[in-house]
């Protein structure tokens, strides 16, 4: 396996040595594709990573996304049934989100955009928040654990700054964290993107940046979103560490985003991990992809899914087993049930809780708009 | 204690925050070795060092950004945007993010950062670098907008917006970043946020104004007094949220209100302070509510500001426009 290559670069005020030819190379680069795990589960690589036979931790990642995707389902069905507002499925690209929030420690922290839930879950944000706040309720970015997370960020790119100016508070504090920050394909084109991820070189911040590309901006694909040949390139303007993983090899996933988080922690600078993946699902509940995506396309792409993938893996390596399989759908299946209960039994919030979280006090000029959408008690 | 321009007393009042909260951090674009265009942040480099007086590439998204991030993980950030014409690049995260970051997580994560910038005009400076858009942030909710109209004002205010727990646009008219000297104590002590103070009192009219037009409206209420009409000056200073209750008394008093303020008439915060007049303080009015403002027009290049910007003129002319009956 080759390992990242460092980027090579000359100063820029050296373009005026006398000593140089009118013509010469001033900088070279190349982006490495990091694959492991083939879509039948067979290992690629020779030269075996120490996840590949660490059963517990592949348990752990396969449970993460297998319950993730029933979540996606139910949460699907409710929206379907009226009873969840617009809902943005992960369905695919469980993977990604299952290695961050296996590789993360807890004190650092996470920037999602609105996609990774096996991250949020696997940092102990519950299912039930999740459906909270798209069922409408704001309580649910109030996250019992994981405190310091990030809320879902739903405004494209605008999440990179702020995990920018987190890992650099980390940085100035001398801690041992790091800031990690999901964003989408969609959001690479974005000058918030450019802005931080130029930052976070210059600084030598401890982040790292995933990008899950599913190929798809809602009905943008990604040769209509850039020219570039991978989004992982986008680092090398940057000055920081760029490569592209197969983001449904989980294998693979997990080996490099250790690797840039130990970087990251480090203080070896950031990383940008493009993932690809694939998104089966409709951009959202309110999204027909049919209306601009070809449905072979789709059926194609359910072959090299994540989730089948490693169950392949799992049970060529004797780690798995049918049964195991029944069990684990029924546990998950249990748990996203007790989450909807617990989400629907979840009373709304007052009106006036609109006014309550404004400022931490809250003023005066706002007083008599609080007390008019109260909900006076019958006399 | 030496008499100080505002711009000094904005680089005091950093310089104690500073000194005496080692969470506070300055971000901004030329702002370590170079002091700030203006000189607001001369020598905190030095001081405070590089990593808490921080030059940022010239990103305003990132900026305003990288605040968010860092206010949420517990450090006072005090960005400066080099000018409030290129504030708008921070639109995004200041009203999608630091206004709501706390009511979106119900009190979780908090956002206590300041966004410093110069505006307004009559500098003489290029085109994009002398509007008065203050009104576009009145508009937020979850925002605090302050804009100080002195030296002292400017460092007691600025104290209690880097003490804030809430995120604060904080407004400074470079006009007159060197135009008056006052006498400004070191002594680390804020003055209120969220309400308007009165700077001259007068029982025959209220003149309610903010920020560089202060010395305009100022200058207009010692004229008037020579005609024995007496001026009760109101400095806003907090546009948002708004000390009504400081204006309508005046106005209980006075029956005569002329708002003055340089940003354009339209949705302008004068509209508001005349609209919530109206609701509210109706029947203490003997005459319309008058405002003196920036025209409805582009801000002109440099050689027409002086005919877009109120002047005394101006200003006594709507003062005898409101008086005419009484």
């Amino acid at each position: 396996m080759n390992e990242t290559v460092k980027v090579s670069r000359k100063q820029p005020h050296k373009t005026f040595s006398p000593t140089y030819k009118s013509c010469h190379c001033v900088a070279k680069f190349n982006i490495k594709h990091y694959k492991m795990l083939d879509y039948e589960g067979n290992l690629l690589v020779t030269n075996i990573p120490e996840i590949a036979n660490n059963k517990q931790q592949l348990i752990k990642l396969y449970q993460a996304m297998v319950s993730t995707r029933l979540f996606d389902k139910k949460a699907t069905l409710l929206q379907r049934r009226g009873q969840l507002g617009t809902y943005a499925s992960s369905l695919g690209q469980e993977a990604i989100g299952a290695t961050i929030g296996c590789l993360m420690h807890d004190e650092d922290v996470l920037f999602n955009y609105y996609r990774e839930y096996a991250a949020q879950f696997m940092r102990g944000v519950k299912m039930s928040e999740i459906l909270l706040y798209w069922g409408g309720n704001e309580q649910g970015m109030n996250f019992q654990k994981a405190r310091h997370d990030f809320p879902i960020c739903v405004p494209i790119a605008s999440q990179v700054p702020q995990a920018v100016g987190a890992a650099y508070a980390m940085q100035l504090r001398k801690q041992q964290r790091v800031a990690v920050c999901v964003l989408g394909d969609g959001a690479t084109s974005k000058g918030d993107f450019y802005e931080a991820i130029n930052a976070a070189g210059i600084w030598n911040l401890p982040i790292v940046f995933v990008i899950n590309n599913n190929r798809w901006a809602i009905s943008l694909p990604q040769d209509k979103q850039t020219h570039a040949q991978t989004l992982a390139q986008k680092a090398i303007a940057a000055g920081i560490a760029g490569e592209q993983v197969d983001g449904n090899d989980i294998i693979a996933l997990y080996c490099r985003l250790k690797k840039a988080i130990e970087k990251a922690r480090s203080a070896d600078g950031a990383t940008i991990i493009e993932a690809l993946t694939y998104r089966l699902c409709d951009h959202t509940t309110a999204d027909d992809a049919s209306h601009y995506r070809n449905q072979q396309e789709v059926q194609e792409n359910w072959l090299f899914e994540p989730i089948n993938r490693l169950k392949c893996y799992l049970i060529k390596q004797g780690y798995w087993s049918e049964t195991d399989e029944e069990k684990l759908y029924i546990q998950s299946q249990e748990e996203v049930e007790i989450a909807v209960k617990e989400y629907l039994n979840t009373p709304a919030q007052k009106p006036e809780s609109m006014f309550d979280y404004l400022y931490e006090t809250l003023p005066d000029t706002l007083v008599e708009q609080r007390y008019s959408v109260m909900v006076k008690e019958p006399k | 204690m030496a008499d100080v321009t505002m711009l000094d007393a904005i680089n005091m009042g950093l310089r104690t925050e500073m000194s005496a909260d080692s969470s506070v951090v300055l971000l901004g674009q030329d702002i370590g070795i170079n002091g700030g265009v203006f000189r607001a942040t001369a020598g905190l480099q030095n001081t405070f060092g590089k990593q808490r007086v921080i030059d940022t590439p010239l990103s305003e998204t990132l900026i305003a950004g990288m605040s968010i991030g860092m206010a949420a993980e517990g450090l006072k950030p005090v960005a400066e945007i080099q000018f409030m014409g290129f504030i708008y690049a921070t639109f995004d995260q200041i009203i999608n993010h630091a206004s709501r970051l706390r009511n979106r997580t119900r009190g979780r994560l908090t956002c206590p950062l300041v966004l410093r910038a110069p505006f307004g005009g009559g500098i003489h400076a290029p085109e994009h670098h002398s509007e008065s858009t203050e009104a576009l942030f009145a508009h937020i909710p979850g925002l605090r907008v302050v804009i100080p109209s002195s030296p002292s004002r400017a460092y007691g205010l600025l104290l209690a917006a880097i003490r804030d727990p809430d995120p604060v646009i904080f407004l400074e008219p470079k006009r007159i970043y060197r135009m008056v000297k006052q006498q400004v104590q070191d002594n680390a002590e804020a003055l209120p946020l969220d309400v308007c103070f009165v700077l001259t009192e007068g029982n025959d009219v209220t003149l309610v104004s903010w920020g560089a037009m202060i010395h305009e409206t100022l200058a207009a209420a010692e004229q008037l007094a020579t005609n024995g009409i007496n001026a009760e000056v109101i400095d806003v200073a907090t546009i948002k949220p708004l000390d009504m209750n400081t204006i309508l008394e005046s106005v209980a008093k006075t029956g005569h209100c002329v708002i003055i303020h340089e940003a354009a008439k339209t949705c302008g915060v004068g509209a508001e302070i005349a609209a919530q007049l109206a609701e509210l303080g109706l029947m203490s009015l003997f005459a319309p509510v008058e405002r003196v403002t920036g025209f409805d027009t582009v801000m002109p290049l440099f050689k027409l500001e002086q005919n877009y910007m109120p002047s005394v003129a101006r200003i006594i002319a709507a003062v005898t426009r409101s008086l005419k009956d009484a």
